[in-house]
């Protein structure tokens, strides 16, 4: 528990603002998760020769990219101006980072995935020069995919944490680990539910893994942040939070030990880790929301650290103005 | 010439720093709130200027308050605190019982602007005068400056799609239109007590020191400036303040850093969480041999 200290506010109202942003973002950060693991499994299972695995996960991930660019663009507030995210790149901006980043994954991921088409397409075309090219410009993208999806993946924890948001950006340290975990969980859960059992092993292993990390993550967080993790216990965050931990354990469990013996068990243990991972991106979302509106979020430990004569100062050289 | 070192954190010129070659002195505002008289003016005279619309009509019960705080379609907010028992409230004074204080609030226009730094559009710019500018032609809405901005300064504007500036990020511009003509912003014009001063940066940083000082010695014991020193979290801001109590008193943050000082290690920590997955990944794919 933390001690309730008194703190100054005028009437009560927030000192730093929410994001206006809606439910599209944390479908983002849950999709785009989802899209870079699925990449990486799709990979791997095509250098490995899983062809019903790379199948599946490459579907997945090309499902997952055009949901999450719908989202991305619907949550603009001039939605016709959203290419106007391509005038400049920025290191200073994740969403910058993040809009290059998909950028060069998106027709990536895309080839790939319009590769496993090739058997649908009309017979010139399939005998043709497309057809024949289609495997290998299939297998190419979707290794090139692979190497960056683990940026997509991790990116967003830093937009997050790049604001003045107090329980985003007071977790900075672990957000970028329980967001991987979280992805690696969603991915390999929704490889178990479509790969066939024989090839689902690695999307197994990677779900047991990444709901690990997750938990782990997010456990070492909440108990490092002091009164930043007050939020993501109390309101809407903490019901996610509850629900993300609930369905990420028993997945994993399940996954652990029942996944590779039987199919239904597979496809309920995928489920779940694919709920918990969606969970897992609402509850820290809304504790950043809920974090934002109080005031005592921001001005609690900004007078802590003034009264304790510790205030954040540049201790440089001094510079010629 | 600034190090590197200081591009996130620490002191420097703006403009400068922009790439802007011979730059004018930066501009900026000494808000003296103790000579406040809490009477719009300021917030009236910004609206007419740049056509700000309407912000509600209601009334809050927040002392004179009506506009509650900065926000998409007030870029001057008068705050009014009532202080049943408080110091004296003019020097030579015999303690009051009751104490008026009154702020009137701006935007910053940081040194190390964080609404600036997010933006992914480049529609948020600093201007030759070392101020934040939303270019509104620019902008498509993204919303992230507003929970990046450590003072809850910067808003995203509601309302029916038809009506201008809607769906944009939107703040004081410092007049940007009027310094290009040679004029101080509306705000500070309008001030009938000078509260609001506007002029070059580090002139007005002499004359808050000389204030300040002033009021000290008199016997206010609490003045104190706020956002003058450019040591401080977000490099010094433009629009800086001479207060009467603790800031968060006036809604103020007491100690506000810009979140992109800890990019460097912010996006270190993504790095290592990217190679833990890469790494993890490929590691699912490694069979037991004895299987
Ligand atoms: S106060 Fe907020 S909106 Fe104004 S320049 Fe600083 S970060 Fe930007």
């Amino acid at each position: 528990m933390v001690p309730k200290a008194s703190f100054g506010s005028y009437y009560g109202r927030p000192v730093v603002k929410a994001s206006p942003w809606q439910a599209d973002i944390p479908a983002y950060l849950f999709l785009g998760g989802l899209a870079g693991g699925s990449s990486l499994l799709a990979a791997g299972a095509d250098l490995t020769g899983r062809p019903g695995l790379r199948r599946s996960c490459r579907v997945t991930a090309l499902g997952a990219l055009g949901v999450s660019f719908a989202a991305l663009v619907h949550d603009l507030g001039r939605p016709a101006r959203f290419h106007h995210m391509l005038r400049v790149a920025k290191f200073t901006s994740p969403m910058s980072v993040g809009t290059w980043i998909l950028t060069a994954y998106g027709p990536l991921a895309a080839l790939a995935a319009l590769s496993e088409a090739r058997d649908q397409l009309p017979r010139p075309l399939r005998t043709g020069l497309v057809g024949r090219a289609l495997p290998g410009a299939g297998s190419a993208a979707g290794v090139l995919a692979g190497v960056l999806a683990p940026a997509l993946a991790s990116y967003t924890a830093v937009l997050l944490a790049d604001t003045a948001t107090p329980s985003w950006h007071d977790a900075r340290h672990h957000l970028p680990f329980v967001f991987v975990g979280s992805a690696a969980a969603a991915a390999g859960g929704l490889g178990m539910v479509n790969a066939p059992l024989r090839e689902s092993g690695p999307a197994q292993r990677l779900a047991v893994a990444g709901s690990v990390l997750d938990l782990a993550a997010s456990h070492h967080m909440e108990s490092s942040i002091g009164l930043s993790a007050e939020p993501m216990r109390q309101g809407r965050a903490g019901a996610y939070r509850r629900a993300a931990q609930a369905l990420t354990a028993a997945g994993a469990l399940l996954a652990a030990f029942g996944a590779r013996r039987s199919r239904a068990a597979a496809v309920l243990s995928g489920a779940a880790l694919a709920a918990g991972s969606a969970c897992t991106r609402f509850a820290i979302f809304h504790a950043g929301q809920q974090s934002a509106t109080d005031p005592r979020y921001t001005v609690q430990p900004q007078r802590e650290r003034l009264d304790a004569g510790r205030p954040v100062r540049f201790e440089g050289p001094a510079e010629p103005a | 010439m600034t190090s590197f070192a200081n591009r996130l954190f620490g002191p420097l010129d703006p403009a400068t720093e922009a790439g802007y070659l011979d730059p004018p002195t930066r501009k900026g505002f000494f808000t003296d709130t103790s000579v406040c008289i809490g009477c719009k003016a300021c917030e009236v005279a910004c609206k007419e200027w740049n056509a700000v619309p309407e912000d509600g009509i209601s009334l809050t019960g927040m002392s004179y308050d009506n506009s509650v705080g900065l926000g998409a379609s007030t870029w001057r907010h008068v705050a009014f605190i009532e202080q049943p028992s408080g110091a004296r409230e003019h020097p030579g004074e015999e303690s009051a019982s009751f104490r008026w204080l009154m702020e009137s609030d701006v935007c910053k226009h940081c040194t190390h602007a964080a609404c600036l730094d997010v933006c992914p559009t480049g529609a948020l710019m600093r201007s030759e005068f070392g101020t934040v500018v939303v270019q509104n032609d620019v902008c498509n809405g993204c919303g992230y400056c507003v929970p990046a901005c450590p003072y809850g300064v910067i808003e995203r504007r509601e309302g029916p799609k038809d009506e201008p500036a809607v769906g944009l990020a939107q703040k004081c511009t410092l007049c940007y239109d009027r310094l290009k003509g040679d004029l101080e912003p509306a705000c500070a014009k309008a001030c009938p007590t000078q509260s609001i001063q506007f002029g070059d940066l580090d002139e007005l940083r002499v004359r808050a020191k000389g204030r300040v000082d002033q009021l000290v010695e008199a016997g206010v014991s609490d003045a104190q400036l706020y956002g003058h020193d450019p040591r401080d979290g977000v490099g010094g801001a433009g629009a800086f303040f001479l207060l009467l109590d603790r800031p968060e008193v006036y809604g103020l943050p007491p100690d506000p850093v810009v979140t992109t000082k800890a990019l460097p290690q912010m996006w270190r920590q993504a790095a290592l969480a990217a190679a833990t997955l890469l790494v993890g990944s490929l590691a699912a794919f490694v069979e037991r041999r004895n299987r």
